[in-house]
């Protein structure tokens, strides 16, 4: 099987990948787009690593250590998707912009919403 | 005895920090720890006194190294002569009254522990002055001098008169010492040392021209704390200070201590004998003009403040024309007189509630103790033997006529028609305040008893301080070490017939004004002549023109320059910066997805730079 067919269909996946990367909007949906591209280099390792008859099998190798840590990312990314969504009650990542840099004085009328509210609620049970 | 001089200054200073840190917790307030430090250092003052006189013309040293190095270096210790001794007695006499006078005088003042504090530590920087060894010593004693007047000129700090008094005070006398600095810089490093029985000894050696540079930055100070023409104008403003203030600083001491460094460091003066020449002139300047001023002021206080400057003028001639000890003398009894004047006056101003002489009148009755003291220290400084003012003034004429020369003959002459002077301002205050008919309004009663009794004692020391002179021994003067190659004191009858004579004159010439229209100011009978006396010559709007204007414009000018060029360079630079990093800010908007965007961007850019690198 000639090199340039693999390499095709990784540019493919990896196409695919920065597509949802960059034009899906939930959160889950970008995950996965994430992994497609990281599998795309993985098809690039595999590929050269046939290609040029390596005796060591590095690109072999790479691969490997690449689709364990492209588990703990997804583990990790999960995880934080999952917290999102039992605070925000969505995962639509356009959404999710808090960490914008805005002007002091809205940024500290938005945490007042968020952080005063509770605490007045203490206080109210105290008394 | 003289071992423990360090004493006389410590204790009041001591007394100074107690009273101010304790005085609540005090039984007897405040002043019991004033008046005792004071009464304490007048023992050892006296104490070291005696033993001085034990051992006439020797000088009693001792001091420790402040700083041990090689090179310059200084100590600090005591130097105990004839003059050190009698002037911290002097100085301690003086306080102590000042102090017990004030208890009375300012009872109910609500700053009165920090005012008698305040009182002590000037005593003892005044004694630092007068016992130090060394220059530097004596400069700190001479400054902290300047703070506690600044600090007790403005004592009724709510007014802005005394605020304003205050501030001038401390300015001008800053003008000269700023040149008294720089004179003990060039003495000192000229003679190789700060101490001063160096200094005054190795004067004589010294280059010509460096010595006459150093005594005329020396005279610089002098001339500004004994308000010597042209820096003459803060003390008659100073009198916004409580009047016992005015008595102890602004005629018994501070002012007189300009005198008193002229004749400690008296070698170094005859060294540059056109510093002498200088003082002589100024003294001449000063003597006439302040007594024309006392001559036309309405305000009693004000008016034994010119007369103060006219005095302390006397004093300086006499040091310039070689009566070292004349002007010693003069120094000594006119702290007692005019001492017991203001203390008088201050007596008169709390009874009467005004300083102002046509607000007063015919006080002889109401205020009969307070009268009689202040007649005999009148009588004192008109210079009508047998007052003691008569003798010293009389020694200073007598030193200039044996002087002699174009400077002798001046300060002669001058001096004289000064006598004619200071008697026509003393005989105008005295029947303006207490003759003729009361023209104010409040209830007048005699001041307490601890008012009147240091009254009575100064009035005792104006008589004691002239009589030991008649029968040649000369008393006080007798006890005063002069240095060499100065002119005795000579009191002689003739001369003293003659200043009483003229003295006479113009209190004659006052009073037959006065019996003539007793409502009447004596000196409306000037006319428009009056003008330039009444307001000192106009030297103050002189000064306000050339000096003090300016001076605002520059400070507008620059306030001017910080507000509209130095701020909003600053402000400018700030409010740039902001805006830059604002329209940074708009891409940091929060949406993963575009900073994903850009790094994908950012890589494809990369990616064909370097594919087109590589291809070419």
């Amino acid at each position: 099987m000639h090199l340039s067919l693999a390499l095709a269909v990784s540019a493919l996946l990896f196409g695919i990948g920065v597509y949802g990367l960059l034009a899906r909007r939930n959160a889950i949906t970008v995950l996965m787009a994430v992994e497609l591209m990281l599998n795309a280099a993985n098809l690039d390792l595999v590929a050269f690593d046939a290609w040029w008859r390596d005796k060591l099998h590095a690109g072999q190798t790479v691969a490997l250590f690449v689709i364990v840590i492209a588990a703990a990312e997804v583990g990790v990314g999960l995880a934080i998707v999952l917290s999102v969504f039992r605070l925000r009650e969505t995962v639509a990542i356009d959404e999710l912009t808090e960490l914008a840099d805005r002007d002091p004085q809205l940024r500290a009328g938005a945490d007042d919403q968020v952080a005063v509210n509770p605490v007045a609620e203490d206080a109210g049970a105290i008394r | 005895m003289t071992d423990y001089a360090w004493l006389v200054p410590a204790l009041p200073a001591a007394a100074a920090v107690i009273g101010l840190l304790l005085w609540r917790v005090i039984a007897g307030g405040p002043a019991v720890p004033a008046i005792v430090g004071t009464a304490g250092s007048l023992v050892v003052a006296i104490a070291v006194l005696v033993d001085a006189e034990r051992s006439p013309g020797t000088v009693h040293q001792s001091s420790v190294a402040w700083t041990p190095i090689d090179g310059l270096s200084l100590d600090i210790g005591t130097r105990i002569d004839g003059l050190a001794a009698v002037v911290a007695v002097m100085v301690a006499v003086v306080a102590l009254l000042v102090q017990i006078y004030s208890t009375a005088y300012m009872a109910g003042d609500p700053r009165y522990a920090t005012y008698t504090a305040e009182v002590s530590l000037f005593t003892a920087a005044m004694l630092l002055v007068v016992v130090a060894s060394d220059l530097f010593e004596l400069l700190i004693g001479w400054e902290v001098m300047g703070l506690c007047s600044y600090l007790l000129i403005g004592h009724y700090w709510q007014a802005q008169g005394a605020r304003a008094a205050a501030v001038k005070a401390f300015v001008t006398t800053r003008i000269g010492d700023t040149g008294f600095l720089f004179g003990i810089f060039v003495v000192g490093i000229a003679a190789g040392s700060f101490e001063i029985g160096t200094v005054t000894h190795a004067a004589a050696a010294v280059p010509h021209t460096t010595v006459t540079v150093g005594a005329l930055l020396l005279l610089a100070g002098v001339v500004g704390k004994s308000a010597q023409f042209p820096l003459h104008v803060w003390l008659p403003d100073a009198m916004a200070g409580p009047t016992p203030i005015s008595a102890l600083i602004h005629a018994a001491t501070m002012v007189a201590a300009g005198i008193y460094v002229v004749a400690r460091l008296y070698p170094v003066f005859q060294a540059a004998p056109d510093s002498l020449t200088v003082l002589g002139v100024i003294a001449c300047i000063t003597m006439l003009g302040a007594a024309l001023a006392a001559l036309a002021e309405d305000d009693l206080k004000r008016v034994l403040a010119w007369s103060t400057v006219s005095q302390l003028a006397y004093m300086a001639a006499g040091l310039a024309v070689g009566g070292w000890t004349a002007g010693v003398y003069h120094l000594l009894t006119h702290a007692a007189f005019k001492a017991l004047l203001f203390l008088a006056a201050g007596s008169v101003l709390r009874s009467v509630g005004t300083n102002l002489m046509s607000e007063m009148g015919g006080l002889r009755h109401r205020l009969p103790v307070t009268f009689w003291t202040a007649l005999v220290g009148a009588a004192a400084l008109a210079g009508l033997p047998p007052f003691a003012g008569a003798f010293s003034k009389d020694g200073v004429l007598a030193a200039a006529r044996e002087h002699g020369g174009g400077l002798g003959d001046t300060v002669y002459a001058v001096g004289l028609v000064t006598v004619v002077v200071t008697a026509a301002y003393v005989t105008r205050l005295v029947v303006r305040t207490f003759f003729g008919t009361y023209r104010g309004s409040a209830q007048v009663h005699e001041s307490p008893l601890v008012m009147t009794a240091p009254l009575v004692l100064l009035a005792t020391f104006s008589v004691l301080l002239g009589l030991p002179v008649l029968p040649h021994s000369y008393g006080v003067a007798r006890w005063l070490d002069p240095p060499a190659a100065t002119l005795p004191l000579h009191v002689g009858i003739g001369g003293v017939l003659l200043t009483g004579a003229l003295s006479l004159v113009g209190i004659a010439a006052v009073a037959l004004l006065h019996r003539r229209r007793p409502a009447d100011d004596p000196v409306t009978v000037l006319g428009r002549a009056a003008q330039p006396l009444a307001h000192a010559f106009w030297i103050d709007e002189a000064y306000d023109h050339a000096l003090v204007r300016p001076a605002r414009a520059l400070g507008r000018g620059i306030l001017a320059a910080d507000s509209y060029g130095v701020d909003p360079a600053l402000t400018g630079t700030g409010t740039a910066t902001t805006f830059l990093g604002g329209v940074l800010r708009r891409l940091q908007n929060g949406n993963v997805q575009a900073y994903a965007s850009g790094l994908v961007g950012g890589v494809l850019v990369v990616v064909v730079a370097v594919s087109l690198a590589v291809v070419r």
